[in-house]
């Protein structure tokens, strides 16, 4: 894949995972996990159902903490902080079933992501009115020129509800709320759930795309569809029971024959 | 405030010309005695409304609302004085608009808590409660100015109201929901077995004074004798200005946007930051707080208190008009207030099954209109504002 640059392994890592190990009773849905992304970095978390790969995002963002091991954003300890410290680190995610607020506009649903460049103050929100609709103005113009970068007409209708919207909509928005804060890392969560081909390929252009105008933005992805992996990852990483089964370019992990076992059930 | 430029006059006429219908429809309402006709004037004004929507006229109104909202608030003041006006020697009449104005404050309260950060509060009658009984005992015991008493009088209800945040916050759904009721039940049975608050009799409360203006005076100007509940009433629509212009100002800011957040989807709005215990507080607190000033105030417009006005039954009426008018739009709390409060008190015939007529509309409007009378629409942070 000749657009794929190759792995920035000189660039400084931006997450950095070791030993991270997750129970739920007896199962374990992470086994001592090392997991590095450096800046700037695309890679793919692939796996069978089950294999943990959703755990990770949970624990990484907080929602789950860690039995064992530690997980640190540019170098600051991160392991049993809580989503919203997270968040504030500059990790943002989307959510494999789609979790947008469906009554509530595309401006409204991006600004939930926008939450940490917001004056929350009482009494600004309430009484200094003006100021208010000078952040308000600039916030519009900044949500609208980023949802413009995926989809041009749906820039126009930034204050209609998102509940009447199509699967390829609701993931732009749900993509640009994990975007607007401009977070260094993003965690993808099957974006192509739900969607026919051309829609995923679609989407993958825009990732690829708004990727080029935030540097520096490095991308953790779980995906199942291999055609999607291959476009758009420099690296991947293979997860089975929790654990990791290997790791690698993309050609080298569908070559790999454990990958293969785990994945196509090949004997 | 925010004009739409070009079409000014056409945007305005829908809205205006409701506003001015519903206030003559209430001003004949309120002043005929005879039964059978309120019952057909009540019939007709159904008929009339279910008429506009099938002829799509309601549409428009709608429109004019989203678009004007800033000057249909003021006409919809000016008539609500108008009415006041019209029955400036009526007593009964006075005492039923000032009641019907701070019902709609109380409910405002209610709505921040319930219809934007998702807290359903089945209490909302004690914290009304709390504002009176601290009315009545300030007045008894202290000389604090009646103006400072109704910011104390919320500052009590947010206060008590606080003991439920633990339970409240450490719940969802339902479960906080019962949490409220219990405090209900016991706050009526703490009052009735209270000898201080006067047990099950209850509590004289003075009427209003403001530098020196006696509110329980009558008052004469010109010659024209004006009854003394028009006082109230006034103070009552200065309430009721603010606490709207808040609940407005709240819905579109930043914190309305927080509040929808966390109701909607409290783990989406935890991993992206939003401190989900602050927001839920503030709302909790800040509703008892315009339940606590309307109560207070409204102790003071009857002149007394008894545990039997603030019962769990008391609550569930709140809880009806909010589910009758449109959960989280203030003009469907508004109008749903002036339906509950009114229609039992002219329609004589009714008024021993009031409850069961609240249950029976509550569960018509869940069957056929879930989002209530006036649905709350899309958030507009400014009205009239366009990209």
């Amino acid at each position: 894949m000749t657009q794929n640059p190759a792995p920035r392994e000189e660039m400084p890592l931006v997450l950095e995972a070791r030993g991270l190990t997750r129970r739920f009773g007896g199962v374990l849905a992470l086994d001592h996990l090392d997991f590095d992304v450096a800046q700037g970095e695309i890679v793919g978390l692939i796996g069978p159902n089950g294999s943990g790969k959703t755990t990770f995002f949970n624990v990484i963002t907080g929602i789950y903490w860690a039995d064992a091991g530690h997980v640190s954003l540019d170098g600051a300890e991160i392991t049993r902080a809580t989503p919203q410290a997270i968040y504030h680190a500059g990790v943002s995610r989307t959510f494999q079933r789609s979790r947008l607020s469906l009554p509530l506009s595309i401006f409204d649903n991006i600004m939930i992501g926008n939450h940490k460049r917001l004056n929350q103050g009482l009494w600004f929100n309430l009484v200094r009115r003006q100021a208010f609709k000078a952040e308000f103005e600039e916030s519009f113009a900044k949500a609208q020129a980023l949802v413009e970068v995926f989809d041009p007409p749906l820039a126009r209708r930034m204050l209609e509800p998102v509940a009447g919207l199509p699967m390829i909509d609701r993931r732009r928005i749900e993509i640009c709320r994990a975007l607007i804060s401009r977070p260094q890392l993003l965690l993808l969560d099957e974006p192509s759930a739900g969607m026919t081909h051309e829609e995923t390929s679609q989407l993958m252009d825009d990732i690829l795309e708004v990727r080029k105008r935030l540097d520096g933005l490095s991308i953790v992805i779980v995906e199942h569809e291999m055609g999607v992996i291959e476009r758009i990852t420099n690296r991947c990483v293979v997860l089975n029971f929790g654990r990791k089964i290997a790791a690698g370019t993309f050609a080298e992990i569908a070559a790999d024959r454990m990958v293969q076992e785990a994945y196509l059930g090949l004997q | 405030m925010a004009l739409s430029g070009n079409d000014g006059g056409r945007s305005l006429l829908p809205g205006a010309a409701a506003v001015v219908l519903v206030t003559a429809f209430l001003i004949i309402l309120l002043r005929v005695e005879n039964q059978k006709a309120i019952i057909a004037l009540l019939a007709l004004g159904i008929g009339a409304v279910i008429a506009a929507n099938r002829l799509g006229l309601l549409k428009p109104v709608a429109h004019s609302f989203s678009e004007r909202e800033d000057a249909l608030g003021l006409l919809a003041i000016v008539a609500t004085l108008a009415v006041g006006v019209v029955f400036h020697e009526d007593h009964f009449v006075l005492l039923l608009v000032c009641t019907v104005v701070l019902y709609t404050v109380a409910t405002l309260g209610l709505s921040i808590q319930f219809g934007y950060a998702g807290v359903l509060n089945f209490a909302g009658a004690s914290f009304f409660g709390i504002g009176a009984y601290t009315a009545a005992v300030l007045n008894q015991h202290t000389a604090v100015p009646h103006l400072l008493m109704l910011l104390i009088g919320g500052l009590m209800a947010a206060l008590i109201g606080s003991l439920l945040l633990l339970p409240v916050l450490r719940t969802r759904g339902h479960y906080a929901a019962v949490v409220t009721i219990a405090f209900a039940l016991l706050f009526k049975t703490f009052l009735e077995v209270n000898d201080v608050l006067g047990g099950p009799q209850g509590l004289q409360v003075r009427g209003m004074t403001i530098l020196g203006w006696s509110f329980n005076d009558n008052i004469e100007i010109g010659g024209v004798e004006l009854s003394f509940y028009l006082n109230y009433f006034v103070m009552s629509m200065m309430i009721m200005v603010l606490a709207f212009v808040v609940v407005r100002r709240l819905e579109r800011s930043w914190i309305g946007l927080n509040l929808d957040a966390l109701r909607l989807d409290e783990t989406a709005a935890g991993c992206f930051g939003l401190n989900i215990v602050r927001w839920k507080i503030t709302a909790f607190l800040l509703g008892n707080f315009l339940i606590g000033v309307a109560g207070t105030l409204h102790g003071m417009v009857v002149g007394f208190v008894q545990p039997n006005n603030y019962t769990f039954a008391d609550s569930l009426v709140l809880v009806s008009i909010l589910l009758l008018g449109g959960i989280g739009n203030p003009w469907g709390v508004a109008v749903a207030t002036v339906i509950v409060v009114i229609v039992p008190e002219k329609l004589q015939v009714i008024q021993e099954y009031r409850f069961m007529l609240y249950a029976a509309l509550v569960m018509i409007v869940l069957l056929f209109r879930p989002e209530g009378l006036l649905p709350r629409p899309v958030r507009r942070y400014f009205p009239g504002w366009r990209p």
